[in-house]
């Protein structure tokens, strides 16, 4: 049975993608924010990719200084309010908070950030400004995380920026990918739209850049180009029937999912392929969809899941049942014909004669994305690891091309949204250095 | 175990009471909390009777602690004379054992008289002469007025004594230099009991848009009287400066200032109180709040082997004296438990910021060490640890020696120049100042 019922409306659609991180009221963030330690040279602070000053927010939200709290949150991250609903921070701030060392509940450091950051955003609080303009002028591939984030800062430093964006909104997957329990669409883009407001960089929407001609033209007319493309569709299987109609990349499914919520229909029968965090949110979100069994199939054992382990609670507790060292062999209209693994000495090997069928309606690979290197092949100057990954200077994040700079998933090969933000941030230090200096 | 006291002859089954202010306004009041438990209550002073403001009570709210203290504008009663008699003549009637004082406020020598005989005839088991309120009775030269001029106090209590045929506390305020002095001047003036602290003068905040201090009246406030638990180390000393006055001490004590749980109520009767007054815990929490102190009292005495509260009152009194009389020989450092530690570094930084950098961090590891050359002792990093147990101070002396600064007064043995050779501190290693530049956070850089 399943545990959700399928959702007709939007209120319905709303309310079996609950927020996980729900907004705090003033008295909630009252007591919560009283009981920070101020810790000296905070863990949770260090946790924090971006070093948020996380002691000193929580602080000011206990003494009614919300509109500093998230000048302090915004200070060190231009996404704050899309992190504070979307960081793992049970494994980050939260999981770093002294008070786990005796048992006693961590502060709910990301739910305290949401409470100032969107007071901050809905009373469309000035928390920054451009910087007096310097003349320069620098184009930034991706409206996502990584690129808005170095948008942000290359304003504050008086570069004027535009921004093209391959698809019609902002955020990246942050509204595109992200599961909708985490962050909603509202809300994942009216922080950008407060952003941009105060800071004035240009974004041009449906304006994919894939063409050596179009980077040609960039090129010679910023003085910069920031890469912040993330990733590309999911990435293929090679087995046979993964093309059929009835199988979808997990990606699209919950792009699909976050544009057209419960417009969309999902069979009864799921089987999600994979075992990393997108694979738990597919799984998920086809069981809140209304599917009644959904099945999370993964070729090696549990242990081996790339998953944070609450991202596995979830999916359990949505009534998603697990497979595990099962491995695709065929994708039939049937479903999925798999093939029992076994770890030997280490390696992963397949137990000959041991195929079975697992009936099912829909497939969903979660196998991870492509990388983006047709694109960037067409750069000179830019080099790739041998996983399609931009390489740059872990400082400036300057590529082999000096005029080139990246971050985000195409350099750190698909992270969290917070490395995002931190990683555009300081390429745009990077940028701003090397135009200063030449260096 | 017996809980009753015989205060200055005033009897009751606990020596919880109610301290005379708004939760003991009116019989109905007082009723419900001798129902709740309580042993006594003073009366909500009577006197002429006065027109309150709107808006009476400010609080000073610590992190997540509503009214660590409190203050307030009220006055004295509003009500008129003859209805508060009329119940504290019902009010005995339910309640014949229990004990009701009525605490009285008056300006002439005639008006002490007939009130007194008025409070005497409602059945009143004591009087309680309040000579403290801070605020607006006192520009009408009572309250405070009076508690702040000893030979005014003295007069007073001498004109009430004419009259009263019931035990008579005076009550104290604590808005004085030195608190022996109308203590005094109340025992010269005959009184049977003293009972202290009212409450402090006082401006608990400013409202940060109206400019004006809480509680705002229509744009403007005065100075208020503050009490709750904020108070209390202000009452333990002055009422153990009362104690140990032997003049002062031949009458009993009834101590006020902060009270809200047992530990409250045991720390009170050991510096020598034998009943005890408390109201804030009571606007707070309502009576109910009188069983956690019952419970806890009871306990406390099972624990130890009393039967009666005045088997350990004032067993705290021998030891408090003066810091001249303390054992110099004494050392403690602080030992901290890497087992509990949770790795907040709050004592290194307080140790390095506040005290005497006594605290080193570890490398690779957030469990701070202590510097036991450095560490005087001072407890600091105890008080700032969050953790139950997890910092604890450890006697490092063999406790033979014994050397007091009175000791080495009388000795000649003490620094008497400016760059003495017997400094205290002399030998104590400390950071060179430019140390302080070097090593920042990244966080703390500016």
């Amino acid at each position: 049975m399943a545990e959700y019922k399928r959702p007709s409306s939007e209120l319905e659609f709303e309310a079996n993608f609950a927020q996980k991180k729900p907004l705090m009221n003033s008295t909630e963030a009252y007591y919560e924010s009283s009981r920070c330690l101020f810790c000296y040279d905070a863990p949770c602070m260090n946790a924090c990719p971006t070093h948020i000053d996380i002691p000193l927010f929580i602080k000011q939200i206990h003494t009614g200084n919300v509109e500093g709290a998230a000048k302090t949150i915004y200070d060190s991250n231009w996404m704050g309010n899309a992190c504070a609903k979307v960081c793992p921070t049970g494994v980050l701030c939260e999981g770093a908070c002294v008070y786990n060392n005796q048992h006693v509940k961590p502060i709910e450091i990301g739910r305290l950030q949401n409470y100032a950051t969107l007071a901050a955003i809905k009373q469309n609080k000035k928390i920054a400004e451009p910087g007096v303009p310097n003349g320069k002028k620098v184009a930034i591939i991706g409206a996502g995380p990584a690129g808005l984030s170095a948008a942000c800062e290359l304003r504050t430093l008086g570069y004027m920026v535009d921004v093209f964006e391959a698809k019609a909104k902002p955020t990246g997957l942050t509204v595109y990918g992200v599961a909708p329990y985490k962050i909603n669409n509202e809300e994942a883009l009216q922080e950008e739209e407060y952003l941009q407001k105060q800071l004035g960089y240009n974004v041009f929407y449906n304006k994919p850049i894939n063409t050596s001609e179009q980077l040609k033209e960039i090129e010679s007319s910023y003085d910069a180009v920031f890469l912040g493309v993330g990733l590309g569709t999911t990435a293929s299987l090679g087995i046979p029937g993964e093309d059929g109609s009835n199988v979808i990349g997990a990606v699209e499914f919950i792009e699909d999912l976050r544009m057209k919520h419960h417009t969309i229909k999902i069979p009864s029968r799921v089987v999600v392929i994979g075992g990393g965090n997108t694979a738990m949110d597919a799984a998920s979100e086809s069981a809140r969809m209304g599917a009644e069994k959904v099945t999370l199939a993964y070729r090696r054992d549990k242990a081996g899941m790339g998953a944070y382990k609450f991202e596995y609670d979830l999916a359990l507790s949505a009534g998603v049942t697990s497979l595990f060292n099962a491995s695709p062999v065929e994708i039939t209209a049937q479903g999925v014909k798999f093939i029992r693994t076994q770890e030997v000495n280490g390696k992963l090997e397949n137990i000959a004669g041991s195929e079975f069928t697992l009936e099912c309606d829909l497939v969903i690979k979660a196998t991870g994305q492509a990388k983006m290197g047709s694109l960037l092949k067409q750069i000179s100057g830019v080099q790739l690891d041998k996983s399609n990954r931009i390489v740059v200077n872990m400082e400036t994040y300057q590529t082999g091309n000096p005029k080139y700079f990246a971050g985000g998933d195409a350099v750190n090969g698909g992270a969290e949204v917070v490395n995002g933000a931190y990683e555009g941030k300081m390429a745009a230090k990077g940028i701003d250095k090397w135009l200063k200096t030449g260096k | 175990m017996d809980l009753s006291i015989n205060f200055a002859g005033i009897k009751s089954p606990n020596p919880f009471w109610l301290a005379s202010a708004p939760p003991t306004n009116s019989g109905y009041q007082i009723m419900k909390a001798f129902d709740a438990g309580w042993g006594g209550a003073v009366w909500k002073t009577l006197g002429v009777p006065v027109v309150n403001v709107s808006s009476r009570y400010g609080s000073v709210n610590y992190r997540n602690t509503r009214m660590a203290g409190f203050n307030n504008i009220e006055l004295i009663t509003d009500r008129p004379l003859a209805d508060n008699l009329r119940e504290i003549e019902e009010v005995k009637k339910y309640f014949p054992n229990h004990a009701v004082i009525a605490s009285l406020m008056v300006e002439t020598k005639e008006q002490w008289h007939a009130i007194i005989k008025d409070v005497q005839n409602a059945g009143a088991d004591g009087i309680e002469l309040n000579f403290g309120c801070p605020h607006g009775m006192c520009e009408r030269g009572m309250g405070s007025a009076v508690g702040q001029e000893p030979e005014v106090l003295q007069t007073i209590v001498g004109w009430v004594m004419e009259a009263a045929k019931i035990p008579v506390i005076t009550k104290l305020s604590p808005n004085i230099s030195h608190i022996t002095d109308p203590g005094l001047a109340a025992v010269k003036g005959g009184t049977d009991a003293i009972s202290l602290i009212n409450t402090i003068k006082s401006i608990v905040g400013i409202d940060l848009d109206t400019y004006a201090p809480y509680p705002v009246v229509d744009g403007k406030g005065s100075n208020g009287g503050y009490c709750g638990p904020a108070v209390k180390p202000i009452a333990l000393q002055m009422l153990r400066e009362l104690a140990c006055d032997k003049e002062i001490n031949k009458v009993p004590i009834s101590g006020i200032g902060g009270i809200e749980t047992w530990r409250d109520v045991v720390e009170f009767i050991l510096l020598g109180a034998t009943s005890v007054q408390v109201c804030t815990a009571a606007m707070h929490y309502g009576f109910g709040i009188v069983r956690e102190m019952e419970a806890g009292l009871i306990q406390f005495m099972k624990d130890k082997g009393y039967t009666t509260i005045y088997d350990f009152a004032g067993k705290a009194l021998p030891n408090v004296t003066e810091w001249k009389h303390l054992n110099l020989k004494h050392k403690v450092v602080a030992n901290i438990n890497p087992d509990k530690c949770v790795g907040c570094e709050l004592c290194y930084i307080a140790c390095d910021d506040g005290a005497h950098q006594a605290i080193g961090l570890t490398e690779g590891s957030r469990v701070p060490h202590i510097i036991e050359e450095n560490c005087v002792g001072c407890n600091l990093c105890s008080l700032v640890c969050p953790v139950e147990g997890c910092i604890t101070m450890q006697k490092r002396d063999d406790g033979t020696q014994h050397l007091t600064w009175d000791e080495r007064t009388k000795a000649n043995n003490i620094p008497v120049t400016f760059n003495d050779e017997l400094a205290g501190g002399r030998h104590h290693w400390v950071p060179a100042p430019v140390d302080a530049l070097k090593n920042k956070r990244k966080d703390m850089r500016r």
